[in-house]
């Protein structure tokens, strides 16, 4: 079981968190007119790296942040956790 | 009672307390602390079980959790539990156990012809022989193979024991308390860490308990209680015996599973069986010590042929000899110790050591007792069926190869010995990968991966002086990783003998003319010729000869076997070990029973059971309940002899005629708070939202970003930056998260905060023509008037003193509102609804009515909302925007979703208006046609009208708004009911909603 150094509240068992993805994806903007493939893109295609990978997981049963884990895919190594909207280095 | 074979005064059971048992349905004493293994051979039976493949005799191999062979059957309290090791069962009053695969009788065993028959019995016999025809497979193979197969026979009753979970946290977690284990947690609890000593016996000490070494001028013994008894009486240490730490997970966290009351017969209710510890542990050292490897030779799976540590524990442990006249055979110093033992305790053995000329200060111990040693001495083959008789041995020439003067001499058990093997399964299972060590041919753990450090003999350190200073190091230097506290304790002085190199030798080579099988792998029958077959037949890699002959699997997973496999395998290829690897060490180290796993979360509390404030007053009033996702709702309220159908009939025609209350307190609930609130629903939900008025509901559809139809529900602006929001019940989590994603990743510059309420209300729904007269009663000083709380509209008034707050929505197409309250006052509301309705023949009415109302209006609900559906084929499409962009919007524009074909809501009447659909029927255009017959859609919910008293559908189908009037098939294989229907408007009743809005 994973041990997740939620940034709000600290390290926590990943049986608190629910996985939400890849955190890379970038919803297209309102209103904007983008062509099909780009929709399909954001919708559909997910790369699904072996080794590092940015992720989303929800802090679901503690503070409900979604939070970004920056977790190896193969070992589980985590290198560092991120709030919603902080700068990744 | 005489034992034949119980020592006196020797060994650490109680010989207070006598224990009766059954084996095989004939009782058998022992004494406390006995396992089944000690107190069986005390008695001398040797003969347990049959083996796997040949139902060769079984007996006892090993002392602990290694064992291959003595796989039993326990029936304790009426249940049956398989698969229990002897070796590690301890005995209580009254337990029963017996012999599996065997019938009738482990003493006369039917199955023993596969034993002659053996020849057609190589390895890859399945794969080779139950191959064809094709049609043989599933009545003649597959039932043979599923009785043939496993040992014992798990019970299908529900398990009535009780088994727990417990969550742990620990700076330094220590696996096993030999003499590796004891030291590093006495240096670390020492240095002020918190610590958690595991040991996987009852007893603790390891190979202390058998040894004959002193510590700090005391015995093993003597040291280890000392230790024990001092590490006990530490607040930061937890000491656990029965225990076994089985898996190595990810990011430091172990699971060990605790016996609490296996060895005891059942008389404390709630003391549970097994506890499961999750374990998140801040550093490990592993001391899970090594194994005796068995040395192979002819037909070395006789009874009577053991590991020569397993004799030894036998005698020092539980005063229990294995034989009275014991050959000892090994390749190393360790026999002597095993025949020392013997000799002191009057039994004279004989020692057949490989090497041609070894000195060491045990050999000449062992020599100044007149022990009989005869060097460059194999065991050919041992005699004996049910039982070793007498041992065939040979002289062996110095390169090994060659074998002279075999004669036979008479025996009752052998003890092999062919050196040691490290434990290394939670090292591997950590990830640490494992490097092979030549000195000691076998694999010890490489650097490490986690939190984790290897001692003592399961890192490959065989003496005991250096094994205590490395353990004392080890401890104290994680402690102070941990505690930044320098205590040192100072290294005890240990005394023992001085063993010498062990001899690489591991096999015997069969004499000229003789065929024994010579077996490898003692729990699955695998035996030298078969993986010699499995590589001519071309099978490479380690992991596949592994399951094309099932060498290292099932219960025991190879412990005594994995590396004499790997030997024979690098012999055959010319290569050496290393070359060859081993196979992936995987969790559990031992099996773990499934109770164990499940815990306490079985039947009712596999799951949080939720209920509404009102649930004692259902209970009270006949409810009959229905699981709605953890939630418990009334599905219908009995009165006398009625069942689902008349009941649900009943209370949703006093709906349509008078007035119905329902439990909404399920219903998700989210408060949406702040200045952009509208701007947020606006872009969640796929209808408008700028500009509802405060005081006003309006119903929502929110889809996924591919389009589909994630849940709907009202939303209702209670002030300026104020909406509270309701989802379905089985949505209500979802949706929450759904909406903290949007604001806190997608537009997190929208102010907006969500927060869920669901149980912060309790909620009623009054539906029918009397509810207005009803609120008028409930609310006298409101104006509850169509103008004054219009359809849609939301007034907070005071319900007897309570504040509520009142929504005008209807979910039954009546004319109803939705009462809520703060959830402590649920009950006086629900009361003071029942009271005051009485006077307009109120009723209450469950999920089952609530279907029944929702279906004949046509409104839809979670089986149309099923994840497939897009607003168009729920008939939502009025509600899509085309203005405003929103979640989900672009993929409505895919091909497939613009198609003016797709599936549509209708609704489905029987022609003869008498016969119920099965929701999940297919609506076809011809019941005879050929079958894959071509499928229009499905029946989704059914109901039994009480507007026209007569069955009605609702049905998503193929172009449905242009099959309205079209006559019709809804077929039911799993029924098998085909029915001519009518398709029909899905507005079944009040198509122009009249009443809602009356």
């Amino acid at each position: 079981m994973l041990y997740i150094n939620c940034p709000h509240c600290g390290l926590r068992s990943q049986n608190e968190f629910a996985y939400g993805g890849d955190a890379t994806v970038k919803r297209p903007e309102l209103n904007k007119e983008i062509s099909d493939q780009e929709w399909d893109n954001f919708v559909y295609l997910r790369k699904s790296p072996r080794g590092k990978h940015l992720e989303l997981w929800h802090h679901i049963s503690g503070c409900r942040q979604w939070i970004k884990v920056e977790r190896d895919t193969s070992t589980h190594e985590i290198f560092k956790t991120y709030k919603a909207n902080e700068a990744i280095e | 009672m005489t034992q034949d074979f119980r020592l006196d005064n020797v060994g650490m059971v109680n010989r207070e307390k006598k224990i009766s048992f059954k084996f095989n349905g004939k009782k058998y004493f022992g004494f406390e602390g006995d396992t089944i293994a000690s107190a069986l051979i005390a008695n001398g039976v040797h003969l347990v079980g049959r083996s796997f493949k040949y139902h060769r005799p079984r007996g006892f191999f090993g002392v602990g959790v290694d064992e291959p062979y003595a796989i039993l059957q326990l029936d304790r309290n009426n249940e049956r539990d398989p698969n229990i090791r002897a070796t590690e069962q301890e005995i209580f009053e009254g337990l029963e156990v017996k012999s599996v695969n065997c019938w009738p009788s482990v003493n006369f065993d039917i199955g023993a012809i596969n034993n002659f028959l053996k020849m057609f019995f190589p390895a890859g016999f399945y794969y080779k022989t139950f191959m064809w025809p094709p049609s043989f497979w599933y009545k003649i193979y597959e039932p043979f193979i599923r009785m043939a197969a496993g040992f014992g026979e798990a019970s299908i009753k529900h398990d009535k024991e009780r088994y727990e979970h417990k969550y742990e946290y620990c700076d330094l977690l220590i696996t096993g308390s030999g003499p590796s284990g004891l030291a590093s947690a006495y240096a670390a609890a020492k240095n002020g860490a918190r610590v958690i000593l595991a040991e996987d016996k009852p007893r603790f000490g390891g190979s202390l308990l058998t040894s004959d070494v002193n510590i700090g001028n005391q015995t093993g013994v003597e040291w280890t209680e000392k230790i024990i008894a001092e590490l006990k009486s530490m607040p930061n240490v937890t000491v656990k015996n029965r225990s076994q730490v089985f898996g190595y997970y990810d990011h430091n966290m172990l699971v060990m599973s605790e016996r609490i009351s296996d060895h005891l017969p059942k008389t404390q209710k709630y003391l549970p069986k097994q506890r499961l510890w999750y374990i998140r542990a801040n550093e490990v050292l592993i001391s899970s010590g090594s194994i005796e490897r068995p040395l192979v030779f002819g037909n070395n799976d006789t009874p009577g042929v053991m590991l020569s540590s397993a004799a030894k524990e036998y005698m020092k442990v539980y005063g229990v000899l294995v034989g009275k006249k014991p050959l000892i055979f090994t390749n190393n110093d360790s026999g002597y110790e095993t025949a020392i033992e013997f000799k002191k305790n009057g039994v004279n053995p004989i020692i057949l050591d490989t090497r041609s000329d070894p000195s060491s200060d045990i050999i000449v111990e062992a020599k100044n007792l007149n022990i009989e040693i005869k060097f460059s001495h194999v065991v050919v083959a041992a005699k004996g069926y049910k039982k070793v008789k007498s041992a065939d041995i040979a002289k062996i020439s110095d390169d090994k190869k060659e074998l002279f003067n075999i004669e036979n001499i008479e025996c009752d058990c052998i003890c092999v010995s062919g050196f040691w093997t490290p434990s290394i399964h939670l090292a591997s299972q950590s990830g640490n990968k494992s490097k092979f060590n030549e000195k000691i041919d076998a694999f010890v753990p490489d650097k490490s991966k986690q939190q984790e450090n290897t001692i003592g003999s399961a890192n490959g350190i065989f003496t005991l002086e250096e094994t205590i200073k490395d353990a004392f190091d080890k401890g104290f230097d994680v402690s102070n990783k941990i505690t930044e506290k320098n205590n040192k304790i100072s290294v005890p002085t240990v005394v023992e003998k001085k063993s010498t190199d062990h001899d690489k030798f591991w096999c015997v080579p069969l004499p000229k003319g003789k065929s024994y099988k010579r077996f490898l792998d003692f729990q699955n029958d695998v035996a030298v010729s078969d993986i010699e077959l499995a590589l001519r037949e071309g099978f490479r890699s380690i992991e596949h000869v592994k399951r094309y002959t099932t060498l290292g699997m099932a219960t025991d997973q190879g412990k005594t076997s994995n590396l004499n496999g790997l030997q024979l395998v690098s012999d055959i290829e010319n290569k050496v070990v290393p070359q060859v690897g081993h196979t992936t060490f995987r969790p559990p180290y031992t099996p773990v029973s499934i109770g164990a796993i499940v815990g306490r979360e079985v039947g009712k509390h596999s799951k949080p059971t939720r209920k509404s404030p009102m649930h004692s007053w259902h209970e009270k009033n006949n409810a009959v309940f229905v699981d709605a996702g953890v939630w418990l709702r009334p599905r219908y309220y009995k009165q006398g002899n009625e069942g689902l159908f008349e009941a649900s009939k009943r209370e949703a025609k006093n709906v349509r005629q008078n007035v119905g209350v329902c439990d909404v307190t399920t219903l998700g609930k989210i408060d949406v708070k702040g200045p952009d609130a509208a701007e947020f629903l606006n872009r969640v939900y796929t209808n408008a939202w700028l500009k509802l008025p405060v005081g006003k509901a309006r119903y929502g559809v929110m889809l996924r970003e591919d389009g589909i139809v994630m849940d709907d529900g009202t939303t209702t602006r209670i002030s300026e930056n104020h909406y509270h929001m309701t989802t379905t019940t089985a949505q209500a989590a979802n949706v929450l998260s759904h909406l903290e994603y949007y604001l806190q990743l997608v537009w997190p510059e929208l102010n907006v905060n969500v927060v869920s309420t669901t149980e912060q209300w309790a909620g009623a729904a009054i539906a029918g023509p009397n509810s207005r007269k009803l609120l008028m009663k409930l609310f006298p000083n409101l104006n509850v008037s169509n103008e004054g709380l219009p359809f849609m509209g939301y007034k907070e008034a005071d319900l007897f003193g309570v504040p509520a707050k009142i929504y005008r929505i209807s979910f039954s197409g009546e004319l109803a509102y939705e009462i809520n309250v703060e959830s402590d006052n649920g009950y006086f509301m629900w009361e003071k609804i029942m009271e005051v309705g009485k006077d307009f023949q109120i009723q209450p009415y469950g999920t089952e009515a609530l279907s029944t109302l929702r279906i004949e209006m046509g409104h839809v609900a979670g089986s149309e909302l099923d994840g497939r559906t897009i607003p168009y084929d729920a008939s939502l499409e009025g509600l899509v925007s085309k203005k405003k962009d929103f979640i989900g919007k672009r993929s409505l524009n895919r091909s497939a979703f613009t198609s003016t074909d797709r599936e549509k809501l209708v609704g489905v009447v029987p022609i003869d208006k008498t016969t119920s659909i099965p929701e999940g029927s297919y609506i076809v255009k011809d019941p005879k046609a050929k079958l894959p017959n071509p499928k229009l859609g499905h029946v989704s919910a059914s109901c039994w009208s009480v507007e026209y008293d007569n069955p009605f559908s609702l049905a998503i189908i193929k172009d449905g708004k242009n099959m309205i009037g079209q006559k019709l098939f809804a077929m039911s294989p799993l029924k098998n009911k085909t029915i001519p229907v009518e398709i029909v408007s899905s507005h079944y009743v009040d198509p122009e909603g009249k009443r809602v809005r009356s």
